[in-house]
């Protein structure tokens, strides 16, 4: 398949969306897009981490031995991760904290040990890392929509700021409470890929079986 | 993350040859193993030790500006280390409420981190979700006013709500009796929910209530309705976040009793502090 660098970098954003079409990464999906502010820091920190993963792996694809190559994989991920961790600790206190486990938990993020799998084992470095970095923004663009509506309507506001005034704070709106729990990303998901598969059939899937009427004997 | 950090540099050819082995190879498969794992770990520990006086600064100064604002001094144009500087830390034994002067201030911090066993006693009961062992030597702040009497004092409080255990300080007044608030600096509750325990408005129902009633029981409780004893010992508990609100309930309730800061109260009272 020949991709120009810049379809490697668009694709991921709606036509091959991690989240949507591969219905990859849904876990951390579910956990950080309660509010924009976690969810905004959460996707830069896979689109980096996705990026430089494919990158090196990519550039000892030749040399990791085939047996112990998701291993490998996972070192050179885990390395990443916890030197992005330790960076927000020291760099940005407060979002580290709201991030608490999460950010450890990039590590089983499927979607880069699924990119790194798939596309940098095969390709080479550059190319690599503009496909880890689009589709750490596919990601990213998926996290945001649902933390959008989940933030707003879940605690009337956006980044932290209000829009609705809750009645907690004296305003007139109710919060649904529902979408600041874990579960109701999975309703805004699954209402996402069903919006999208209607407006690019294509990326239906085809039936894996088809029930047959066959006659008795 | 260089390929190969195996081979001294001196011999090309060694390096070449063990480039141009075929990956599967037994050998090598080893010898990327164990090369990979040593960058890794001096990538990774060499993030951690340099980063780590930044983070210890940062865990710090956000510890010391929640003292300030539990006791209703914090200004972001002041310095917090400056603004600080005007509490006084003590390290008090919970047992007789007498202050330990046996432990540095400077290094009790590093102490209680480190779950010293000298420091550390188990607990029969632990309705505040402890996890069975208590510290306790606790360190507290005294702030005084001009005149160089007790202004507030700023007691530390942890315990279990619903998935976390919070983390915060209480202020008292000079009586150590009156709250003047109380504030967490980390927990891990339903956002929205029991996370509204920092919501301004819900801190703000703590200030003014008291602890004990003129026979000297602790009445203060978080619920849903009023207690017999009264409001003035009522915080509304959080709606929808039932748990969260037994567990304040419960933390406040053991921190200020026999088992917590009661010896130490019933000095602050008698003047002896």
């Amino acid at each position: 398949m020949v991709q120009t660098r810049k379809s490697q970098l668009v694709d991921p954003l709606i036509d091959n969306n991690p989240i949507t079409l591969q219905v990859l990464g849904i876990c951390s999906a579910l956990a950080v897009t309660s509010s924009l502010n976690v969810a905004f820091v959460m996707a830069l920190a896979v689109t980096l981490v996705t990026g430089f993963s494919s990158m090196f792996i990519s550039m000892l694809r030749n040399q990791i031995p085939g047996s112990i190559r998701i291993i490998v994989q996972m070192v050179i991920i885990a390395s990443l991760v916890i030197v992005v961790d330790q960076l927000l600790k020291a760099y940005a206190y407060e979002i580290s904290k709201t991030l608490s486990v999460f950010v450890g938990l990039i590590i089983t993020n499927c979607i880069v040990m699924g990119r790194a799998e798939a596309f940098a084992m095969k390709n080479p470095p550059v190319d690599s890392f503009i496909d880890g970095i689009g589709n750490g923004l596919g990601y990213g663009l998926i996290l945001m929509t649902v933390g959008v509506v989940r933030e707003l309507f879940g605690s009337g506001s956006l980044f932290g700021i209000t829009i609705l005034p809750t009645v907690n704070n004296g305003g007139w709106y109710v919060p649904n409470g529902l979408l600041l729990l874990p579960p109701s990303a999975f309703f805004v998901i699954g209402l996402l890929i069903w919006a999208l598969r209607t407006w690019k059939p294509k990326q239906q899937e085809d039936r894996e079986y088809r029930i047959q009427s066959v006659e008795a004997h | 993350m260089p390929e190969t950090p195996e081979t001294p540099s001196e011999n090309k050819g060694m390096i070449r040859r063990f480039l141009d082995t075929p990956p599967d190879n037994t050998a090598k498969t080893v010898t990327v193993a164990v090369a990979l794992c040593l960058v890794a770990s001096m990538v990774v520990s060499a993030a951690a030790v340099t980063l780590r006086p930044v983070q210890d600064a940062n865990r710090l100064r956000d510890k010391q500006i929640n003292v300030l604002e539990v006791a209703g001094v914090y200004d972001p144009n002041v310095p917090v280390a400056e603004a600080f500087a005007a509490f006084e830390p003590h390290v008090v034994d919970l047992d007789t409420g007498a202050f330990a002067d046996q432990y540095d201030i400077e290094t009790f911090d590093e102490l209680a981190t480190s779950k010293d066993p000298a420091i550390v006693r188990a607990l029969d009961e632990d309705p505040a979700g402890l996890g069975g062992t208590q510290q306790y030597f606790q360190m507290i702040y005294i702030l005084r006013d001009d005149a160089g009497d007790i202004d507030k004092v700023v007691l530390p409080v942890e315990g279990y709500g619903l998935w976390s255990t919070l983390y915060g300080f209480i202020a008292l007044e000079e009586n150590g009796n009156d709250i003047y608030g109380l504030q967490f600096y980390q927990q891990g509750e339903t956002p929205g929910l029991g996370a509204e325990v920092d919501n301004p408005r819900w801190k703000a129902l703590w200030n003014g209530k008291k602890l004990r009633d003129e026979d000297d029981v602790l009445q203060i409780t978080v619920a849903k309705t009023p207690p017999a004893a009264g409001r003035e010992y009522y915080v509304d508990a959080l709606a929808g976040a039932t748990l969260t609100s037994n567990g304040v309930d419960n933390l406040v309730r053991f921190w200020m009793g026999q088992q917590g800061f009661g010896p130490f109260l019933e000095r602050l009272k008698a003047g002896e502090i």
